[in-house]
């Protein structure tokens, strides 16, 4: 059984159909990629998923039961953590805070967390001071003191320098041991590292799914993506 | 964090011990003064819970504290119950209210709840005025000192004492602030603090966040309710004057200049503008100027009120 599906999801705006009858399966375990141009409507897709938006139709499975009609909060307590695109902290709150706020959730261990991250020797900084790649990797640590079943990073390496870069990678690849990673990426060498599937979103539908081999051949997606990336 | 539990207790505990003690000391008018400071700021502590803490501004508490105030007051003089049983009547019913309007209200956010807040309000002070019959509107009910004297647990309680009813409103002070300690250094409270500072974080961290602020508004509307029926009670008196905008206006301003999301700032926030209005009245009959420039003070100034200052600066430990 997938551990996330959706069926004919479909959203608009207006008259602008950010994303349009979309079905998508996320097997347990995996690391999966979600890339498209801006305003392809990737982030629109996970916030249908994590329930901040609600679909016009269509349907979303986790683990085999619908949660369609849930309310975001209990998504989250089934198990699915959601890391914001645009960095989403309690910035007058110490980091530890943070990260307890998420543990206490999610039954999780915050020091622990943030030891994971890296940002152990920061707990008493206020987190609204932290440097953005520091921010991005607190946000992190929330969604691992959630221990979700399900993370989806929207867009995490935005915004870092290289090295920060570099670090992310090894970190996602430690999180995706133990937990589905649902990432969200424009960064392409990223992406062909971590994904094991990527699927290629454009103008609200699912363009092409494939190993990162098979999308980095595939003619279309070369054409609205890649050649313009 | 023990060492925090500590300095915490002996300040609070110190304050109350002060207030305590300063009725050997002052006279009769100061003693009086301070009494309906304490009640006051049982109300304005209320207020501060939703508002400081959880960062919901209502403009309708009075509505709140007038539930307090008219049950006490209608249910002594009118259907004839006891002074204890009233008072907790007043709490029970100010919870039930308090429930229902934040249920209604809370469909409502940011600057919609603050309407949605005053029009409940005003309805319910019009509701006041409309009921003349038993209200007696702005001219108020004036409850008799036969019925303030009562027998309890064998002995005579006599709410005309001055000195009785400075220790109880002391002691209701007491209880009101271990309340808001208990909340705000709770889990609980925690996460009231992080609906605050960022609503949409705080749900997609899976919590039921229109749960918790009704929590919020149940035990501040709660808290207003037996700070009104104490009130009315303590100074054998209810009028419609005591439900208008004026009194949902009062506890933001004691909250905002004795520093919103402390828990000692509502007390001293109430104290400097009592003060200051009583001070300011033997001089000019225009005591809103007063109001005004302290306002202008605290804008200028202190920002964050002056327990926030004092947190900022010095205390950072300060609940
Ligand atoms: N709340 C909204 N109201 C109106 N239009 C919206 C809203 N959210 C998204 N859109 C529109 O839907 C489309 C898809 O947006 P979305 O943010 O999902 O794209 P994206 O793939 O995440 O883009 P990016 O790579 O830039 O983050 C865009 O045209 C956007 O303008
Ligand atoms: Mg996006």
């Amino acid at each position: 059984m997938s551990l996330l599906e959706t069926r004919g999801l479909t959203r608009s705006f207006g008259g602008l159909t950010a994303v349009d009858k979309v079905d998508f399966a996320v097997e347990p375990g995996e690391i999966r990629a979600v890339i498209g141009p801006n305003g392809a409507g990737k982030t629109t897709f996970v916030n249908l998923i994590s329930g901040r938006i609600a679909p016009q139709t269509g349907r979303i499975l986790f683990a085999g039961e619908d949660i369609t009609a849930l309310p975001a909060f209990r998504r989250v307590r089934k198990g699915i953590a959601y890391t914001f695109q645009i960095t989403s902290i309690f910035g007058n709150l110490p980091v530890h805070e943070n990260v307890a706020l998420a543990a206490r959730a999610g039954k999780g261990n915050a020091t622990e967390c943030l030891t994971r991250v890296g940002l152990e020797t920061r707990s008493g900084q206020v987190a609204g001071t932290l440097a953005y790649g520091h921010q991005r990797l607190l946000e992190v640590a929330m969604g691992l003191a959630l221990k979700p079943r399900l993370l989806i990073l929207d867009e995490p390496t935005q915004g870092l320098s290289d090295g920060e870069i570099a670090g992310f990678v090894k970190l996602v690849r430690a999180i995706a041991s133990e937990t589905t990673v649902l990432l969200i990426e424009h960064n392409m060498p990223v992406v062909m590292e971590l994904a094991e599937r990527i699927t290629v979103m454009h103008r609200g539908s699912v363009l092409a799914e494939g190993t990162p081999a098979a999308i980095r051949a595939d003619p279309q997606v070369q054409s609205v993506y890649l050649g313009t990336a | 964090m023990k060492g925090d539990g500590a300095r915490i207790a002996l300040l609070h505990g110190a304050v109350l011990a002060l207030l305590f003690l300063a009725q050997f000391v002052a006279g009769d008018y100061v003693q009086l003064s301070l009494t309906r400071i304490m009640v006051l700021a049982i109300y304005a502590m209320g207020y501060n819970l939703l508002y400081g803490y959880t960062g919901l501004l209502s403009l309708g508490h009075a509505m709140f504290f007038a539930t307090g105030l008219y049950v006490a007051a209608i249910g002594t003089t009118r259907i004839g119950l006891g002074v204890p049983e009233v008072f907790l009547l007043a709490i029970a019913i100010g919870a039930l209210v308090s429930l229902a309007i934040g249920g209604l209200a809370l469909r409502a956010s940011g600057v919609a709840f603050m309407i949605v807040t005053l029009m409940f309000s005003q309805a319910a002070f019009l509701t006041i005025l409309y009921f003349g019959e038993y209200t007696r509107g702005d001219e108020g009910i004036v409850i008799a000192d036969s019925i303030r004297r009562f027998g309890f647990l064998g002995m005579t309680v006599d709410l005309a004492s001055a000195t009785l009813r400075y220790n109880l409103a002391l002691a209701l002070l007491a209880i009101a602030m271990g309340v808001c300690l208990a909340i705000v250094r709770s889990p609980l409270g925690h996460v009231l603090i992080a609906i605050r500072e960022n609503e949409s974080r705080a749900t997609m961290l899976g919590y039921d966040v229109t749960r918790y602020k009704l929590f919020a508004v149940v035990v501040s509307g709660t808290l207003s309710a037996t700070a009104g029926a104490a009130y009315a009670l303590m100074f054998a008196y209810a009028g419609s004057t005591l439900a208008s905008i004026q009194y949902s206006i009062h506890p933001l301003l004691w909250t905002l200049l004795g520093g919103a999301a402390t828990v000692l700032g509502p007390l001293a926030g109430t104290a400097v503008m009592y003060a200051v209005v009583d001070i300011a009245s033997g001089f000019t009959t225009a005591n809103l100027l007063a109001v005004g420039v302290v306002l202008i003070l605290l804008v200028l100034f202190f920002r964050k009120g002056l327990l926030g200052t004092v947190r900022q600066r010095w205390l950072p430990w300060l609940p």
